[in-house]
C-alpha cells in the first residue's frame, strides 16, 4: 500500500473489505509523518492520540456495518484555520498563541460525522493571507516536489501532506486561489467551490465575501467524495446557500461529448512560462480530441482583478482581524495603562509582517475620504467580472485556464517583493470574486514540477466542472508520485 | 497621491495597531507602491455599475426566535486571558485621572 497514491475511494474498498483496519491505516499515516515531516514541515499540531481513538470509532463502524460511509476510517489533515473542538488551533499566527477551540467547525463536524479520522492541522500563511505558505508564523512548508521550493499558499501544508502521503485527503480553504493554488504546485486535485455551497461556520473568517473551505485530494473522484460529505446549506452560517446537495459521484462520466469549453485568451499573460501553457494547451486539445468544444473567448476585466481582489479582501480582513484585541483568547500583552495599549502592542506582537500589511491596506481602503475612490471602486469592478463569467457561460459550459502562470517557486523567491507574490494569483483571484466553483486538475509537468490546469464553472454547477475534470484524468496517463 | 508617514500613523491608530519606526519605514514604501498599482482600476467608467458586496442574492437571513444551545460559558473563559467572576477581565477603558484626557 503506497501512501503517497492511497486515494480515498482505494482506502474505502481496503476497509470495507476488511483487508486493513482503520487503526492500523491511521498508524501507518502516523508513521509517515514521523517519517518526513521533520523535512515537509506541512503540519503544526499531529494528534496521535485523538486519531487512533477515532480510528478505533471508525472500526467499530466498519465491523457493524453501520455509519460507514466512503471516508469512515480515512485519514484526513486540516488547515490550522479551521475550528476543531478540544485541538489547538494557530491560524500559523502568534496572536491566538494558547487558542483551544470549544467547537468544531461545520465541515469538520461533516467529516468526524462521516467517520473520516483527523490526524492534524495543516501550516498555512498566517490567517490565509499568502501565497507560498511562507507568511506562517511558525515555518514554511517544503515541496514534497522540490525541497527547495514552496508548496503554494495559502493552503501549503494541506497540499503537502496529501501529495507526500502524510494523509489521504485534506481540507483547505479558498480565498483568492489558496486551495487551487498549493493543488498545482504540488500535483494535486483542490476544488474551491461555489460561494456558499461549503458552509463557513468554524472556518476563521479573512474575507467573509471570498472565502470557502474546499477539498484537496489524490483524484476527482476523491474530491466529488469529500465534497458529498461536506456541502449543503447550514443554519450556523447565513451566507451558505439552501441549495440542494447533488450526488457528486454521479458526475464522474469520463463523457464530454459537446460540453462547451471556453478559454480566455486573458489568462495566458505575459510572463506565463512557456511550458505551463504549453501544458494547459496539450490538455486543451486532449479533451478536444474526447469530443469537447475548445472555443478561444474573452474575459476583458480580468486584467483589473488582481487590483480589485487585492483591496476588497485586504479591506474585510481588517474588519474581520480587529477581533484579535487580546482581550478574549489568545495573545495579550498587558503592559500596564489603558486598554489601548493592550490592543496596540498585542497586535503589534502578534502579528506577522504580511498580515499587519494588508490590515493597513485595508484600513486605508476603508478609511474616511478613501472609501469611494478604492473599497467602492473596487466593488464596482468586482461587478464588472462577474459579469464577465455571466456572459461567458451563455455559450460556454466550463472555462479552462492555467491554475497559475508559473510552477513552484522557489522558497525565499518572492516573500520580499508583495507586489510579485500578488501575482501568483492573478488567474485564480476572479473567481472567488465572482463565486463560481473552480477546481485544479494535474495537467502536465515543467522541470519536473506540476502543472495545473483550473477548470471554471457555473454558479453551483460542481457537477459539470467534476465530470470534465474526471474525464481529462481518466483519458491521460497516471500520475507520477514525489520521490520518498 | 503618494502615501506619506502621516498616513501611515493615523491608519495604525484607526486600526489599533502598534508599529516599530522599522515597520513604519517599510510600510510607507510598500503601501505607497502598492496603492500606486491599484490606480489602474481608475482606467474603468464604473459610474453605471452597481457595487458587489457578495454573490448570492440572500438578504436579512432569519432564523425562529427559539433557544438553542450556546456555548459552555466556562469552556469559553478557558482561553481567557483573564477573567473574573464570569466576567473578561481587561484594563481600564479610561485613564484613572481625568486630568489627562
Amino acid at each position: 500500500m503506497n501512501l503517497k497514491e492511497l486515494t480515498i475511494h482505494k482506502a474505502h474498498e481496503l476497509l470495507a473489505t476488511r483487508q486493513i483496519c482503520a487503526v492500523d491505516l491511521t498508524r501507518a499515516v502516523l508513521e509517515r509523518i514521523g517519517e518526513v515531516d521533520g523535512t515537509i514541515k506541512a503540519y503544526i499540531t499531529v494528534t496521535p492520540e485523538q486519531s487512533l481513538a477515532a480510528a478505533a470509532g471508525a472500526d467499530e463502524r466498519l465491523r457493524r456495518g453501520e455509519g460507514v460511509t466512503p471516508l469512515t476510517g480515512v485519514p484526513v489533515a486540516i488547515k490550522d484555520n479551521m475550528c476543531t473542538a478540544g485541538v489547538k488551533t494557530t491560524c500559523a499566527s502568534r496572536i491566538l498563541d494558547g487558542f483551544v477551540p470549544p467547537y468544531d467547525a461545520t465541515a469538520v463536524a461533516r467529516l468526524k460525522a462521516a467517520g473520516a479520522v483527523i490526524v492534524g492541522k495543516a501550516n498555512l500563511d498566517e490567517f490565509a493571507m499568502g501565497s507560498s505558505t511562507e507568511n506562517s508564523a511558525f515555518f514554511p512548508t517544503h515541496n514534497p516536489w522540490d525541497l527547495e521550493r514552496v508548496p503554494g499558499g495559502s493552503s501549503g501544508g494541506s497540499a503537502a501532506a496529501v501529495a507526500d502521503g502524510e494523509a489521504v485527503f485534506a481540507l483547505g480553504s479558498d480565498t483568492g486561489g489558496s486551495v487551487r493554488l498549493p493543488a498545482s504546485f504540488c500535483g494535486a486535485v483542490g476544488m474551491k467551490p461555489t460561494y456558499g455551497r461549503v458552509s463557513r461556520y468554524g472556518l476563521v473568517a479573512f474575507a467573509s465575501s471570498l472565502d470557502q473551505i474546499g477539498p484537496i485530494t489524490k483524484d476527482v473522484r476523491d474530491c466529488a467524495l469529500v465534497m458529498n460529505a461536506i456541502a449543503g446549506h447550514d443554519y450556523l452560517d447565513a451566507t451558505s446557500a439552501a441549495v440542494a446537495v447533488p450526488d457528486y459521484t454521479a458526475a464522474l462520466i469520463p463523457d464530454v461529448r459537446g460540453l462547451r469549453i471556453g478559454v480566455p485568451a486573458e489568462y495566458f499573460v505575459a510572463g506565463i512560462q512557456p511550458e505551463v501553457e504549453q501544458a494547459v494547451r496539450n490538455a486543451l486539445a486532449k479533451l478536444a480530441e474526447l469530443g469537447a468544444m475548445v472555443s478561444e473567448i474573452s474575459l476583458p476585466h480580468t486584467r483589473y482583478a488582481v487590483a480589485s481582489y487585492y483591496i476588497i479582501a485586504p479591506a474585510e480582513a481588517s474588519a474581520n482581524l480587529a477581533r484579535y484585541d487580546g482581550v478574549k483568547y489568545g495573545l495579550s500583552l498587558r503592559p500596564g495603562g489603558d486598554i489601548w495599549r493592550m490592543y496596540c502592542q498585542t497586535r503589534e506582537a502578534g502579528f506577522g509582517a504580511e498580515v499587519k500589511r494588508r490590515i493597513m491596506l485595508g484600513t486605508y481602503a476603508l478609511s474616511a475620504g478613501y472609501y469611494d475612490a478604492y473599497y467602492l471602486k473596487a466593488q464596482k469592478v468586482r461587478t464588472l467580472i462577474k459579469q464577465d463569467f455571466d456572459a461567458a457561460f451563455q455559450t460556454c459550459d466550463v472555462i479552462v485556464t492555467p491554475t497559475a502562470p508559473t510552477v513552484a517557486f522557489r522558497i525565499g523567491e518572492r516573500i520580499e517583493n508583495p507586489l510579485a507574490m500578488y501575482q501568483t494569483d492573478v488567474c485564480t483571484v476572479t473567481v472567488n470574486q465572482a463565486g463560481i466553483p473552480g477546481l485544479s486538475v494535474p495537467c502536465g509537468w515543467a522541470d519536473g514540477l506540476p502543472v495545473g490546469m483550473q477548470i471554471l464553472g457555473r454558479p453551483f454547477d460542481e457537477a459539470t466542472i467534476l465530470r470534465a475534470a474526471y474525464a481529462y484524468e481518466q483519458a491521460t496517463v497516471v500520475r507520477r508520485v514525489p520521490a520518498a | 497621491m503618494p502615501i506619506t508617514r502621516r498616513d501611515v500613523e493615523h491608519v495604525a491608530y484607526l486600526a489599533r495597531l502598534g508599529l516599530s519606526e522599522a515597520e513604519v519605514e517599510v510600510l510607507v514604501r510598500q503601501l505607497d507602491s502598492i496603492l500606486e498599482n491599484m490606480q489602474i482600476l481608475g482606467e474603468l467608467d464604473t459610474t453605471q455599475i452597481p457595487p458587489t458586496a457578495q454573490v448570492l442574492p440572500l438578504s436579512n437571513v432569519m432564523r425562529p426566535d427559539e433557544l438553542w444551545n450556546p456555548l459552555d460559558q466556562q469552556e469559553v473563559l478557558a482561553n481567557a486571558p483573564a477573567s473574573e467572576e464570569g466576567f473578561f477581565l481587561i484594563p481600564p477603558v479610561f485613564e484613572e485621572n481625568p486630568a489627562d484626557l
